[in-house]
């Protein structure tokens, strides 16, 4: 049953339709919770006891955070199937996810960085987590300049699936080196993050939050992907009708 | 001709070919000692200072000696074609991509390792921190050889190649450094080291367990 399935949707002009139907759907979920997240989190939630309102930025800060690594492991095992099963269909996802994440990586720092003027006093701090926010950021753009600069679409994709690959292998021991090395130059700077348990009135929103950040990563994915895979596959006729046909299927 | 003898012979095979080309060899060391020698330039030649940040310094310069160094490790097979004839050979390519990192290795990482204890000698290096840094430049450069290769191998032939293996490489490397300068500094304040020493002797083992692999699976993707 499943079998069947999935190499139905493998086929890119299956993939192109099943995205293109999809698309419409998540964007509208997304809209809705980021409607409800927001609302919630900066209305509903009350203030905090020690920093105040300005610690309704953590609804835009931690689900970008969270996406952030998401995006990467999403990416890693989508190039592994595609390396494995040789699905090109993977490789365009694959593709398709290094900006988004990147960009989910970009708005984690920019937001980490004004949260912590108020905070810390600074617009940057060499805290562990901002520390390795940025070098997830680098992988993220390594691995793109990887890819614009091998010509050859599959081989591209390819090398993007090891390089990703190698990337997952070292997130955890990046992680755990920056931290080791925090605790060791600076003190417990953020002692503050770290505090137990977050109430319960606030923690609705930042969930509601993360979904909206997920489907709207998946929205973004499906037209990232749907441009990939006109992409990759403009010498076929399929993709020649459709442009010509001005059809919308 | 068994896995065993096919490994040495590519490896003398290779330190041959580099002994030969002796400016491959020492550029890499030049370019070290340029860099150590900006940092007095840059910071006064006061000793506390320097004796500080001497860890970091050699550090710092031995990374980046090791990356640019990388991009020897299998451009002269690629361009003449013998990296294909490698790998069509009927040996394991894990076999002989390991002879040629050790080769690199050889020719690159235990110079450096050498140069740099030398060299500390001129940044004021206590000497209670001689053989923590020489420890971790052993168990260190070996790691930035194993993580590098993985990286050449996918850049190499690239137009910017060179610079795109640059990028590529230094997110990677950054624990090496930061443990490797944690012990260090450790050491110079008379704390225990064993703990960075575990880390980079954990972080070497898996590197030799997974890069060849990942090298050899690379080089074929970009011979196709």
């Amino acid at each position: 049953m499943l079998g069947p399935t999935i190499d139905k949707y493998a086929a890119p002009k299956n993939a192109y339709s099943l995205a293109f139907t999809l698309t419409p759907w998540f964007a509208w979920i997304s809209i809705l919770l980021f409607i409800g997240g927001i609302y919630g989190g900066l209305v509903y939630a009350p203030p905090d006891y020690d920093q105040g309102e300005s610690f309704r930025i953590i609804y835009v800060h931690v689900p970008a955070a969270w996406m952030s690594m998401f995006v990467y492991v999403v990416m890693a095992i989508a190039g592994a199937c595609g390396l494995i099963w040789k699905v090109k269909l993977m490789d365009a996802v694959a593709r398709s996810c290094a900006p988004l994440g990147a960009s989910f990586t970009l708005l984690a720092l920019v937001t980490g960085s004004i949260w912590g003027k108020p905070m810390w006093g600074t617009w940057w701090v060499w805290d562990a987590r901002l520390t390795s926010e940025l070098i997830l950021l680098f992988l993220y753009l390594g691995y793109m300049a990887l890819q614009s600069s091998i010509d050859d679409r599959r081989t591209a994709a390819r090398a993007g699936a090891i390089l990703a690959l190698v990337g997952v292998v070292n997130i955890p021991i990046i992680h755990f080196s920056v931290e080791w090395w925090n605790t060791l130059h600076q003190g417990p700077t953020v002692t503050k993050l770290d505090t137990p348990s977050i109430h319960v009135t606030m923690l609705i929103p930042l969930l509601i939050m993360s979904i909206a950040y997920t489907t709207f990563f998946i929205t973004m994915l499906m037209v990232r992907l749907r441009a990939e895979i006109l992409d990759q596959e403009r010498n076929t006729t399929w993709v020649r009708d459709l442009v010509l046909g001005g059809t919308d299927k | 001709m068994g896995a065993y003898q096919a490994f040495t012979a590519l490896l003398l095979r290779d330190l041959k070919l580099g002994f030969r080309n002796m400016g491959d060899l020492l550029n890499p060391l030049l370019f070290f000692l340029m860099v150590v020698t900006l940092f007095p330039l840059a910071l006064g030649p006061e000793k506390s200072v320097l004796q500080e940040h001497a860890p970091a310094v050699i550090w710092v310069a031995s990374l980046l000696a090791a990356s640019i160094s990388l991009d020897t490790m299998f451009r002269s097979d690629m361009e003449d074609g013998s990296l294909e004839q490698i790998l069509l050979s009927p040996y394991p390519d894990i076999i002989l991509v390991m002879a040629k990192i050790l080769a690199h290795w050889l020719m690159t990482g235990a110079p450096l390792t050498i140069f740099a204890l030398l060299l500390s000698v001129l940044l004021y290096l206590p000497g209670a921190a001689y053989l923590p840094l020489l420890g971790t430049l052993l168990l260190g450069t070996p790691i930035l050889s194993m993580v590098g290769s993985v990286a050449v191998a996918l850049t190499v032939g690239l137009r910017n190649g060179g610079m795109l293996l640059i990028l590529l490489i230094l997110p990677l490397y950054m624990p090496v450094l930061i443990f490797a300068i944690s012990a260090v500094n450790n050491a110079m304040r008379g704390l225990s080291v064993a703990g960075e020493f575990y880390f980079l002797s954990g972080m070497l083992i898996l590197a030799l367990t997974l890069a060849p692999f990942a090298t050899a699976y690379a080089l074929k993707i970009r011979m196709g």
